[in-house]
């Protein structure tokens, strides 16, 4: 048994012994874990990958006349302000109103690390006590009183990994999967990763002082959506002592920006136990790969996964071989590890036990919501269908007697073949060349199902520059149709 | 070697690219292709060793011709986090024992996708 103030005493005269969490897996594996908790002092840990939960406190300090931040925008990118008159919140996500995706949150934090200026634009509705309404002014790091980064969800301990059943490439937070199972996409670096060296939360903590974006940081709690064995953590660092190589903001392109934020957290290795914990090896972390294609929030699981595997390059799904790619760079995560016990060694980081322990129990849950609408309740119902055989003109006279643009074709047994649409009988007429509905439907139709809530047929409907879906049930029959019309009573914004 | 082959309008209404494939014997992989109002390209892949042939007969038949050397370019930005790695068809991109991100870029296709995919505009495509 060792104490975290005897580590700390060793750091002080030189003596401590600290590895990487790479080199503690070789020692563990070689020693056992009572002689390498006898041989180690302390085990540094690191990760480097995209975390949107992140952002800065600013405090701009006061102008003259003072100003009540009403609305305040750096480089066009917007801070929160329900705060007090100068103070605000910017997160990595929140996007420039001019570049859109090019810069974001993150864009501004990593250019005012690099010593760049940015604009900075305020308005407000002015009071006795903050007259002025507007403000346009440059400001870089040194200029504000306080860049607090505060980081509401950090250094996931797993993360399910993606990838796309469907027919087009999704554009995610998982970066872009490939259709059909083209890839698959995983975050999170396992064995090196802060969390899983210490499974139990016995010296993460509340108060463990930590390395967060090149300076010395805290954790503050566990993160927002912590559930173990899917852990997070809250933490805070000061930006201005940040160093931009380790904080790097990064754009998913159809996603939106982030930031790639370097942690390590370093594990003393009190007793047999943590030297045990921090052996752990990737085979033994387990995650599970989802299917995107599936725009619901219950993303179906497609199979069990370790780290290990996914690490290999290529794992199997449906028996075929599927190429991987990490999204979090295992070279910065083992270089923030390497730094950290640089750090230790030499006496510049010392570190503390958890003044209160986070949760080992907790569970997600999901949002509370109305209703979930769905399709079925707003579709018109049943559908005007045809049969292929039917020829240009009957079909043109059922879209005018009935008012609509839309005609789901049908076999024999009202399983949909295809759809024409108005335009469609319009383009026929003038080319004068098919005879038969069959001649010019479209084949593939994009469908909707029953259950669907509408927010997925209008994305559907939005991505493939359509108007309406046929309804289908699970044999493929036409049981309904569903308009964009239909949908924007609903969907008003 | 790829590369790009440019028609003129009166190029373009002829079966050039199968001529000179079967009068030359040749293999040529489609890479890009493009037809414009006035002009059209076709990028190809074409076997190192005989590309100089082929070029000289692609000339003959009054197509202009430039080789295609710059290949996928990976810079100071990359983070080494591999988000490339699995969307490239022909697997240019793999990590190496110190987890550095390489690019094996006499593969590269030059088909753009790593670019758009790169969370941080480290992959350009040189010309």
């Amino acid at each position: 048994m060792k104490s975290v103030d005897e580590i700390n005493e060793k750091i002080r005269n030189g003596s401590v012994s600290v590895v990487t969490a790479i080199e503690m897996k070789e020692i563990v594996e070689e020693l056992g874990p009572e002689k390498a908790a006898k041989e180690v002092d302390v085990v540094t840990t690191g990760t480097f990958g995209a975390m949107c939960s992140s952002g800065v406190f600013f405090n701009f300090g006061h102008s003259d006349p003072p100003i009540k931040m009403q609305r305040v925008w750096l480089n066009d990118v917007e801070a929160y302000t329900g705060v007090a008159a100068v103070d605000a919140y910017l997160g990595v996500t929140q996007l420039s109103e001019t570049l859109g995706m090019e810069y974001g949150g993150g864009h501004v934090i990593e250019d005012l690390l690099r010593g760049k200026e940015v604009e900075l634009r305020a308005i407000a509705y002015g009071t006795d006590c903050y007259p002025r309404k507007e403000i346009v002014t440059e400001i870089s790091l040194d200029d504000v009183n306080q860049a607090t980064m505060i980081n509401p969800r950090n250094a996931y301990q797993r993360y399910r990994a993606a990838t796309n059943s469907s027919e087009r490439i999704l554009r995610t937070y998982m970066g872009t999967l490939l259709p059909n199972f083209g890839n698959v996409t995983y975050a999170g670096v396992g064995e090196l990763s802060p969390l899983n060296n210490d499974p139990e939360y016995r010296t993460i903590g509340i108060g463990t002082r930590i390395f967060l974006g090149g300076a010395v940081g805290y954790v503050i709690g566990e993160g927002t959506q912590h559930s173990p064995p899917f852990g997070t953590l809250m933490v805070r660092g000061n930006l201005k002592e940040m160093n931009a190589e380790y904080m790097r903001a990064a754009t998913f392109p159809g996603y939106g920006t982030t930031m790639f934020v370097g942690i390590g957290i370093p594990i003393p290795i009190l007793d047999a136990e943590m030297a045990k914990a921090t052996g752990v090896r990737d085979e033994e972390i387990e995650t599970v790969i989802i299917d995107f294609g599936v725009p619901r929030r219950d993303r179906p699981v497609l199979r069990n996964v370790t780290y290990a595997e996914l690490r290999s390059g290529s794992v199997e799904i449906n028996g075929e071989d599927v190429r991987v790619s990490p999204l979090s760079s295992y070279r910065m995560s083992g270089k923030i590890a390497a730094e950290l016990k640089k750090m230790i060694e030499s006496g510049k980081f010392f570190l503390s036990m958890p003044a209160e322990r986070i949760p080992a129990k907790e569970t997600f849950r999901s949002m509370k919501q109305r209703d979930i609408k769905v399709v079925k309740s707003v579709m018109t119902s049943p559908a005007i269908t045809v049969s292929p055989g039917i020829t240009i003109a009957d079909a043109s006279r059922l879209l005018i007697e009935n008012g609509i643009n839309h005609l789901p074709v049908v076999d024999s047994a009202g399983r949909l073949v295809g759809i024409v649409t108005s335009w469609d009988i319009a383009r026929a007429v003038a080319m004068k060349r098919a005879e038969t509905v069959g001649d010019i439907m479209t084949r593939k139709v994009i469908t909707a199902f029953p259950d669907d809530p509408i927010e997925i047929a209008a994305r559907k409907m939005d991505v493939n520059n359509i108007s309406a879906l046929p309804v289908v049930n699970s044999r493929g029959e036409v049981i309904g149709i569903v308009s964009s019309e239909d949908l924007s009573k609903l969907l008003a914004r | 070697m790829m590369v790009e082959l440019i028609y003129d309008s009166s190029a373009v209404k002829k079966p050039v690219l199968v001529s000179v494939a079967l009068e030359e014997g040749v293999l040529m992989n489609i890479i890009e292709a493009e037809v414009g109002a006035r002009e059209g390209r076709i990028v190809v892949e074409i076997d190192d060793e005989l590309a100089d042939r082929v070029v000289t007969k692609f000339e003959s038949h009054g197509v202009r011709v430039r080789k295609l050397i710059g290949t996928i370019e990976k810079g100071e930005a990359c983070l080494d986090c591999g988000a490339c790695i699995s969307v490239c068809p022909v697997n240019v991109f793999r990590k190496d024992e110190s987890e550095r991100v390489i690019a094996e870029t006499e593969k590269c296709v030059r088909c753009r996708i790593c670019i758009e995919v790169c969370p941080v505009n480290a992959l350009s495509l040189q010309e």
